[in-house]
């Protein structure tokens, strides 16, 4: 039996687990017209492959990764293209972004599929069907799997820790699904040459480590094990799970395969058995409804589903005054209730002012050290606050700011009710931009020099053409004069040599650029 | 639109200081038992005066009135005020120490959260420096004695003096320094006869009570170990070391914990978030530098107590510390 370690801080919220997993998992229906957004994760985009007016049927492609993190989007159902346009996106931006729309026919009809034998296809074969499936990591940061699953690692760790209070998508997954998480998380181990499984679970949802147990006892996996994990947020951070699991500390800037370790969520372990064994792509998923609702629960949603459509399945009520996605501690504030259900979508969290009370009034800090015994990261949020505060970025990022995975630990437990991670996620959105904007003057720079450099070039080849023709007159006079001329210097050459420097420095700017 | 995290522990600057005030009240009762109710006056006056000192300030400075006057902080420093004061001070020490408190050392520095120095000890030492004579006539402890030591608040005359008696620092401080006396420490302490004559009679009781009220706080997650145990435990190592060096010219530890401001100061004043270090190892390192100073000033120097230099002192140095002590960020091995 493996004795999870303990990370250092973190809280405890009310859990309130029990209010959507008292109904199984249901399946939400079709609606009219589902709204799938090309960008399906921050780092991936997808050029459309169809167009208005196209015929799809479930699981086709419809938009093709872009890029090293580009993601697959298939069409969620059979249906028809009716607009490739702009649409509100849940994204706490607000901004909204390149949807494609397709009217369901109502006969969910599917592509051809072709499942692969998880035990004998070559793991490269593997790997290129879980990017053919547009697989993304289903906890919430939806960073595409088939880039984490390239890596080579030795330990595999499986989040089903769910430490978010509310969420219960993970839970109830592995209650009803468990063979199926054990199936995906053995091809992952396969592609990815873990000889060790440890699946992390908070100890609030037993059943699900049983189940989970079940299915893995079935399989006699050698070196497999259900770890349950201490109830405390966040748990199910990743880098919080994998410390609590195998000790292994990941720095800011390093990630789990540089010290052989790797961990996905049972939803993305889950999404991945489907795309192997049935050639499902993840065209849906588990979202938990949960706060304000009737009758709080989970429901298997296509992705594309437009959000305002799934509200009444729980019986929203009608207090309602705002909807967050995610959980109560890292979720953000819903723009829209049109935007659509994103393979992000874990949760929607229905807030009303007497479930969810506004913070008090802020305080000034009174240094009580309270959010620097909660933060996992062991950083001193009080001092990031008051360099963030002071605009005195550089101080703060000498006091790791970066390395703060904006938990909400430290805003939770502050008695002065400060914002903290408002001024955080404030002060690395000003660093970035001025990162940005150091890149953007060093490049205009560059530029000016170059325009500079031109007009002298054209000035001294003017002169030089001047001189030339001067030189010519004076050629012809001479010969006409017929008197013995002193060879002129070659001004075709200077300007031969000034043409090759110019085209020397363009390029070693343009492999700069490109760099 | 509120942003994450979207759900609060029920913390606040108000239930915080609230706490620490009922944590200071089994060091109240003992010392309403042994010095009579006139503490309560006293306590009396220095709450009037913060929270009018602090209500102006506020004013002045443009912040929202009652949110701040119900922080409890104010009431707070107001309360240590008039437990480290002789509780027979004229009522006007009381306000002026009280006043320079809130007025200067908070306000003036910036108000809640900003000021380097604690306070109450900066009322102290200030109201000590300009009235050493005031503020080192303590009474008997004698709790019949109302009369008289009110009289001694609101109409000081020489009858005062029928009261006062040496604190047991000053009593032992006189005596040693008296080649005269040929005192020895043993025959000191069985003069301040009490129960095991550990800190004086009353004061060790007022101690106990200062003890309980501070380890409720850390059970309560107010304050945490450190510097209560460092400063203690460095007090004690030193307080030891020296009597076993010289027993003749200086007394063991028990009387050092127990006496004058030592529990007071490990658990109250000392962990005053705002003005102390917040690293755990600066913590550790505040309090010990903090006990190191009590016992020198306590050992070599001219006034009742050493605590309330000590702090001034060692908040001068948490800057220093707290940047020398940042703890290792997660992921960070020693190495990087
Ligand atoms: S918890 Fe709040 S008040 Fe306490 S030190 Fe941190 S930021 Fe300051
Ligand atoms: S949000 Fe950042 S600073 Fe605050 S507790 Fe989490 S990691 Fe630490």
């Amino acid at each position: 039996m493996l004795e999870p370690l303990r990370f250092p801080g973190g809280v405890k919220p009310a859990a309130h687990k029990e209010e959507s997993t008292r109904t199984p998992i249901r399946i939400a229906p079709l609606p009219p017209r589902l709204i799938v957004p090309l960008r399906q994760s921050a780092a991936g985009a997808a050029t459309p492959l169809v167009s208005v007016g196209a015929k799809v049927r479930k699981g086709e492609l419809i938009a093709r990764p872009e890029g090293p993190y580009g993601v697959a989007v298939h069409a969620p159902t059979s249906g028809e293209v009716s607009a490739i346009s702009p649409h509100v996106l849940p994204h706490p931006s607000g901004l909204p972004g390149l949807c494609i729309v397709i009217e369901a026919d109502g006969e969910d009809l599917w592509r051809e599929r072709e499942p692969l034998d998880p035990d004998h296809a070559p793991p490269q074969v593997l790997l290129s069907r879980i990017l053919d499936a547009g697989i993304v990591g289903l906890g919430g940061a939806a960073f595409p799997t088939h880039v984490k699953a390239r890596a080579k690692i030795s330990t595999l760790v499986i989040n089903g820790a769910e430490c978010e209070p509310w969420i219960t998508c993970d839970d109830l997954l592995m209650r009803e699904r468990a063979e199926t998480i054990v199936a995906g998380a053995r091809i992952l181990a396969r592609i990815m040459g873990a000889k060790r499984l440890l699946f992390g679970i908070e100890d609030n949802k037993p059943e699900a480590a049983c189940a989970l147990e079940r299915a893995l006892g079935e399989l006699d996996c050698g070196s497999c094990a259900v770890v349950r994990v201490p109830t405390r947020y966040p748990a199910g951070g990743e880098k919080q799970l994998v410390y609590a699991l195998t000790g292994i500390e990941i720095p800011y800037g390093k990630l789990g395969p540089d010290f052989g370790v790797q961990c996905f969520n049972v939803g993305t372990a889950y999404a991945v058995a489907r795309a192997i064994l049935y050639d499902e792509p993840l065209i849906a998923r588990v979202v938990t409804l949960a706060g304000n609702f009737e009758a709080a629960g989970n429901f298997e949603t296509l992705i594309g589903t437009p959000i305002e459509q799934l509200l009444p399945l729980a019986g929203e009520k009608p207090d309602t005054d705002r909807l967050v996605m995610g959980g109560p501690m890292m979720g953000f504030p819903l723009p829209s209730r049109a935007a659509p259900v994103v393979k992000a979508t874990n949760c929607i969290l229905a807030m009303s002012p007497s479930l969810f009370p506004p913070p008090p009034p802020e305080m000034p800090c009174i240094r009580c050290g309270a959010c620097a015994r909660s933060c996992p990261m062991l950083l001193a949020p009080y001092e990031l606050y008051w360099y963030a505060k002071s605009k005195n970025f550089g101080k703060a990022q000498e006091y790791h700011l970066f390395d703060c995975i904006e938990c909400g630990c430290c805003a939770y437990v502050c008695p002065a009710h400060i914002p903290l991670v408002d001024y955080y996620r404030y002060a690395k959105s000003e660093i970035r931009a001025r990162e940005r904007e150091k890149a953007a003057a060093d490049a205009a720079r560059a530029r000016h020099e170059f325009r500079k450099f031109r007009e002298e070039r054209e000035k001294q080849e003017k002169a030089a053409r001047l001189a030339a023709k001067a030189a010519e007159t004076r050629a012809k006079l001479a010969l006409a004069e017929n008197a013995a001329s002193t060879p002129m210097p070659r001004a075709e050459d200077d300007q031969a040599a000034l043409i090759a420097a110019a085209q020397a420095r363009i390029e070693s700017q343009n492999t700069e650029k490109d760099r | 639109m509120p942003t994450s995290p979207h759900v609060f522990a029920a913390v606040s600057v108000r239930s915080i200081m609230l706490k620490v005030i009922l944590a200071l009240t089994p060091g109240l009762i003992a010392y309403l038992w042994f010095f009579g109710p006139v503490i309560l006056v006293q306590i009396a006056i220095a709450s009037c005066t913060a929270l009018a000192c602090e209500a102006l300030m506020l004013k002045i400075r443009g912040k929202p009135l009652a949110l701040f006057l119900g922080d409890g902080s104010a009431l707070v420093t107001a309360w240590l005020v008039a437990l480290t004061f002789p509780p027979i001070a004229p009522w006007w020490l009381t306000v002026l120490g009280v006043a320079i408190a809130i007025v200067i050392a908070k306000h003036l520095y910036g108000g809640l959260g900003q000021n380097p120095f604690n306070p109450a000890m900066v009322a102290f030492c200030a109201m000590i420096i300009a009235y050493p004579q005031l503020m080192s006539q303590w009474p008997k402890a004698d709790a019949n004695a109302f009369w008289p030591m009110l009289t001694a608040i609101f109409a000081p005359s020489r009858e005062v003096d029928a009261i006062v008696m040496a604190t047991p620092l000053d009593a032992l401080r006189t005596i040693l320094r008296d080649p005269e006396q040929r005192a020895t420490i043993a025959g000191f302490l069985g003069t301040q006869a009490s129960f095991g004559n550990i800190g004086g009679y009353g004061w060790e009781w007022i101690a106990m009570g200062y003890l309980l009220g501070g380890l409720w706080l850390i059970q309560q997650r107010v304050i945490t170990w450190h510097i209560p145990v460092a400063f203690l435990a460095t007090l004690a190592f030193i307080a030891t070391g020296a009597s076993w060096l010289d027993p003749e010219r200086h007394v063991g530890a028990s009387f050092h914990l127990f006496t004058g401001g030592a529990m007071l100061g490990a658990f109250f004043i000392l962990t005053d978030p705002v003005s102390s270090a917040a690293t755990p190892l600066g913590k550790l390192i505040y309090a010990a530098g903090a006990a190191l100073l009590t016992w020198i000033i306590r050992s070599f120097g001219a006034y009742p107590d050493g605590i309330a230099f000590a702090v001034l002192l060692m908040n001068l140095c948490v800057p220093l510390i707290d940047m020398a002590t940042q703890p290792r960020v997660f992921g960070w091995r020693k190495k990087s």
